[in-house]
């Protein structure tokens, strides 16, 4: 039967020429790491956040020789007093001497008492600013000197200076995937016209333009590489619960924790075929236009 | 009208080709007015084929100046080059048919690049293949024509989207006398409707019976052009 519309008729050959089975492959295989490259930047986030939250939100505060005399009651007294009527600062709890030896075991055995250290008190509050504590630091330290105020700020910076590093990672990690795309891409559309340079060479002499060409390069590309990034994206989302499932109980501590994705990812995932297809499109664009400039 | 003047050619690339290569045209120099007719003639080697390279846009000319329609070659951009070369049928000596195309979608080709309409399509295509006998080849792929009606669909396919100038290489080698005499029919009705035509050929009969001035070549110089 004779096939009348133009957009069926495959000038070139283009169905068994351009790598249909290995393309998608390849291509499936890149969008598999970079979905998990994606989904490992998003969760580092979420993490680093729900870290910096609770470590940020801490207050510890010690007080030397708490017993002694300040201001007509005790040094511990008047630093409680300070913490409770400043604002910003939730919930003061004095820890028992019980706590505190448990917290100071590691370090000087299971005896405390009986070394007969001069342990100071220690206090921990909850911080919901506004701003830093360092105004706090210096009320508590006037009202018993000595007063020593630990915020989880540093901490809160570690957390954020690993979460940029891991995300570093996985943006070089993605144009590694970018790259290694478009020179699968690349050497596919290359082995392409090797194989139909007779062809090309027929209708380019035909008065074939150069985008003509190229565009049917670029669609077929385009194509392969959708249904490949389409196929390593599903195949990522199991691998993706899975290490949601591992990580869950670090998000959301409790009985009830349960996986869940980086809402993120539900934004970003859908992106990468799209991604992909743009490469496809782009590089069998680019490589197709230069061999081109070897005709005529 | 087509002009080349002092035209020379080495080729830049393929077998043979590089600094040392040898100039396969040499100081070409013709007129071919618009609606003119030319034989080009001499012994394999001359430079028949290079020179009709130059014609179809194949190959630039290393020096000289060629025109094709009125068009100076060498100011033309890749997209000028292209819309030009739709302008020229080309019925080549090896027919350079794409084997996974039927014989009617390789006839249509020149008209479906040039983003004509499928009803011409089919009317016209339909048309030139029952003129050359291949009414009932229409959807065979070249692997299963002969030698001359895979000649007849390449001819079909030059003549298809009636081009301003029509270039052949031996376009009666593989066809019989009948075959022949039918083909020089219809590029003489297509020089009469106004279509310039350059046949190259070795068949001394065929130029005796149809008379027009020679470009005859020899080791890449022409020697006799009136």
């Amino acid at each position: 039967m004779i096939r009348f519309g133009r957009s069926r008729i495959d000038h070139l050959g283009l169905r068994s020429a351009l790598a249909d089975r290995l393309l998608p492959v390849l291509v499936g295989a890149m969008s598999f790491l970079a979905a998990l490259a994606i989904a490992g930047t998003l969760a580092a986030a979420v993490l680093a956040a729900h870290w910096q939250g609770g470590a940020a939100g801490e207050l510890t505060i010690q007080v030397p020789n708490p017993e002694a005399p300040a201001g007509g009651a005790t040094r511990e007294a008047a630093v409680l007093g300070v913490l409770l009527t400043s604002p910003g600062v939730t919930n003061p709890q004095l820890l028992g001497q019980a706590q505190v030896d448990r917290l100071l075991a590691p370090w000087l055995g299971p005896d405390v008492a009986a070394l007969a250290l001069p342990i100071p008190a220690v206090i921990t509050a909850g911080w919901q600013g506004p701003g830093t504590p360092d105004a706090l630091g210096a009320a508590l330290s006037s009202a018993a000197p000595g007063t020593l105020l630990s915020t989880g700020a540093a901490w809160a910076a570690r957390v954020a200076t690993l979460t940029a590093s891991l995300q570093a990672c996985a943006a070089v990690v993605l144009i590694i995937v970018a790259f290694i795309a478009t020179c699968m891409v690349s050497l596919a559309t290359r082995s392409g016209l090797a194989q139909r340079r007779e062809a090309i060479e027929i209708i380019h002499g035909l008065g074939a333009l150069d985008s003509d060409i190229a565009g049917r390069f670029a669609g077929r590309a385009a194509t392969l590489a959708v249904t490949g990034a389409v196929i390593g994206t599903l195949l990522a989302l199991p691998v993706l619960f899975w290490l949601a499932t591992l990580a869950a109980p670090f998000v959301n501590p409790g009985p009830q924790a349960g996986p869940a994705l980086p809402p993120g990812l539900w934004v970003a995932l859908p992106m990468l075929p799209l991604f992909a297809a743009l490469i496809g499109w782009g590089t069998a664009q680019l490589t197709v236009r230069g061999w081109l400039r070897n005709l005529a | 009208m087509i002009r080349f003047d002092d035209v020379w050619l080495k080729y830049r690339s393929g077998q043979g080709a590089g600094p040392s290569a040898p100039d396969v045209l040499r100081g070409v120099t013709f007129e071919i007015p618009d609606g003119g007719f030319r034989w080009l003639t001499g012994p394999s080697g001359a430079g028949k084929t290079s020179l009709l390279k130059l014609i179809t846009l194949s190959e630039p000319a290393s020096r000289g100046r060629v025109e094709i329609l009125g068009i100076h070659a060498a100011r033309l951009s890749r997209r000028e080059a292209a819309l030009l070369r739709r302008r020229i049928g080309v019925v080549y000596q090896d027919f350079r048919l794409l084997p996974h195309l039927s014989a009617y979608d390789n006839v249509a080709l020149p008209m479906r690049l040039a983003r004509r309409n499928e009803d011409q399509i089919r009317a016209d295509v339909t048309e030139i293949l029952n003129w050359v006998g291949l009414n009932d080849k229409i959807e065979a792929l070249p692997d299963a024509l002969s030698g001359g009606e895979q000649q007849r669909v390449a001819i079909a396919r030059a003549v298809v989207g009636r081009p301003k100038l029509l270039v052949a290489d031996e376009p009666t080698g593989n066809l019989d006398d009948d075959q022949a005499v039918r083909l020089m029919m219809l590029f003489t009705a297509l020089n009469r409707l106004g279509t310039t035509v350059v046949v190259a050929t070795h068949n001394r009969n065929l130029v005796a019976r149809y008379p027009a001035q020679l470009l005859d070549m020899q080791e890449g110089r022409l020697t006799e052009h009136d």
